[in-house]
């Protein structure tokens, strides 16, 4: 299969397979003006398959998001048809409104002004927690 | 945010120095009450339970009346401005012009964080839905002090609800700060105390505890035996509820190999985990339990407002 390379923007590579949609969602990508392609299910030496998102534009993206739906992302940044970086992904300590609670007695699902934050209690296990209710973070 | 208001929404932001300091304020507020009587005149206590708790409510105006300050405040959400939709924020805005202490009991967890970061006089957790209640930690501390004369060295008997049960996972997270303590868990299987709890606390402590259905089993060895109720509104399933309310129920009987000096805990109220057979037996310590709860909450106030 054969996908336009890009000029300027980015490619998104060694995404879970099944994650691609997930970040297409998170990150808002359908209301990007540029061209935006989702390959799922690619050939990968690592994992057996990968789903990899090319960007035809070299948009703000938000790093944290995409490491809080996947941290083995790679992100190759590209200058005229060139990678000029790959970006490894670390997990960030905190996340701001990138997910929401999901304990239905936490003070967030009342008071609506508040900002629904996350920190990461254990960097081994990937766990966050909500910095209200302490309540763990169920990324499914 | 003032960020030089002390608050206390979690036993574990006090340190084991300031636990003692507080059981020590307590304890000589027990031996000397006159010397404190007067410690607060001038003073207002706003009680703000979004969520009836009589009991605790009444203990916080008790320990703010016997120092001789006064108190205001709602002990229910609809009779408050919640009813009328104003938000939490707003209520501890407000409030922060009334009074000089907040004692707040709020249905919501994480409630406590919510109204710290907008208050500008301290706020005492008095119970955040399933979440955190230090004071009843802080109560709980004391009352061992008083009664075993030590926080260290000692078998704790845990019994009830232990899954659900928040007086027992900070009772745990406060009492593995203490050298040479075990646990006996005793619950049903369905009432086990969870998994993060024995990870991040007893296992990460090197803490050794037993898990039991037999609350007879290990009677023997106890110092200290915490029952607790298992509470209804913590239960999505009536059917659960109904049958496991009663699974255990403490009566003269199964103490019958417990040691003389076994010291019998439970938060109150209690619904029928406790045989009033036991009221008389002098190892229950229950009753006393609530009353120094109001001393340590005098030690709190104190201590928050910094009162001398
Ligand atoms: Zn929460």
């Amino acid at each position: 299969m054969n996908i336009d390379t890009i000029k300027n923007g980015y490619v998104i590579d060694h995404i879970t397979s099944g994650n691609a949609m997930k970040i297409y969602e998170l990150l808002e990508l359908g209301k990007l003006d540029c061209q935006v392609a989702i390959i799922t299910n690619a050939k990968s030496k690592k994992s057996g398959t990968k789903d990899i998102i090319k960007v035809g534009e070299l948009i703000n993206l938000d790093m944290d998001k995409l490491a809080y739906i996947d941290s083995n992302i790679t992100i190759n940044v590209v200058k005229n048809d060139k990678i000029i970086e790959k970006k490894k992904l670390t997990l960030p300590e905190k996340l701001v409104n990138v997910c929401m609670c999901n304990n239905p007695r936490c003070i967030t699902s009342t008071e609506k002004e508040l900002d629904q934050v996350f920190i990461l209690t254990d960097k081994e296990r990937n766990i966050y927690r909500c910095i209200y209710c302490e309540t763990k973070l169920n990324k499914n | 945010m003032n960020k030089e208001v002390r608050h206390l929404t979690n036993i574990e932001e006090l340190s084991v120095d300031e636990i003692d300091d507080l059981i020590k304020v307590a304890n000589d507020i027990i031996a000397n009450p006159n010397k404190y009587k007067d410690k607060c005149n001038g003073k207002i206590l706003a009680t703000l339970f979004f969520e009836p708790s009589t009991r605790t409510r009444l203990s916080f105006e008790s320990a703010m009346l016997r120092l001789g300050g006064n108190v205001l405040g709602f002990s229910e959400a609809n009779s408050s401005s919640v009813a009328k939709g104003e938000s939490l924020s707003d209520t501890i805005q407000v409030v922060g012009g009334y009074a000089d202490i907040i004692a707040m009991r709020h249905y919501k967890e994480g409630a406590p964080l919510v109204a710290c970061n907008k208050s500008s006089i301290p706020i005492i957790n008095a119970g955040d839905g399933g979440h955190n209640h230090p004071t009843q930690t802080l109560t709980d501390l004391l009352t061992i002090n008083r009664e075993k004369k030590r926080l260290n060295n000692l078998v704790i008997g845990l019994c009830g609800d232990l899954k659900f049960g928040r007086t027992v996972h900070s009772l745990i997270t406060a009492m593995s700060r203490y050298k040479n303590i075990k646990f006996i868990l005793i619950s049903p299987k369905e009432l086990e105390l969870p998994e993060y709890v024995k990870k991040e606390v007893l296992e990460k402590n090197n803490i050794e505890y037993i898990e039991t259905n037999n609350i007879e089993e290990y009677m023997s060895r106890l110092d200290i035996l915490y029952m607790t109720r298992v509470q209804k509104e913590r239960f999505f399933n009536e059917a659960d509820y109904i049958r496991l309310k009663d699974y255990y129920i403490l009566d003269k009987n199964k103490l019958k190999n417990a040691k003389d000096d076994l010291c019998i805990m439970h938060p109150l109220p209690r619904v029928n985990e406790i045989s009033t057979d036991v009221d008389n037996d002098p190892r229950s310590k229950y009753f006393l339990q609530a009353k120094y709860g109001v001393y340590i909450r005098m030690a709190l106030i104190l201590k928050l407002l910094e009162v001398k």
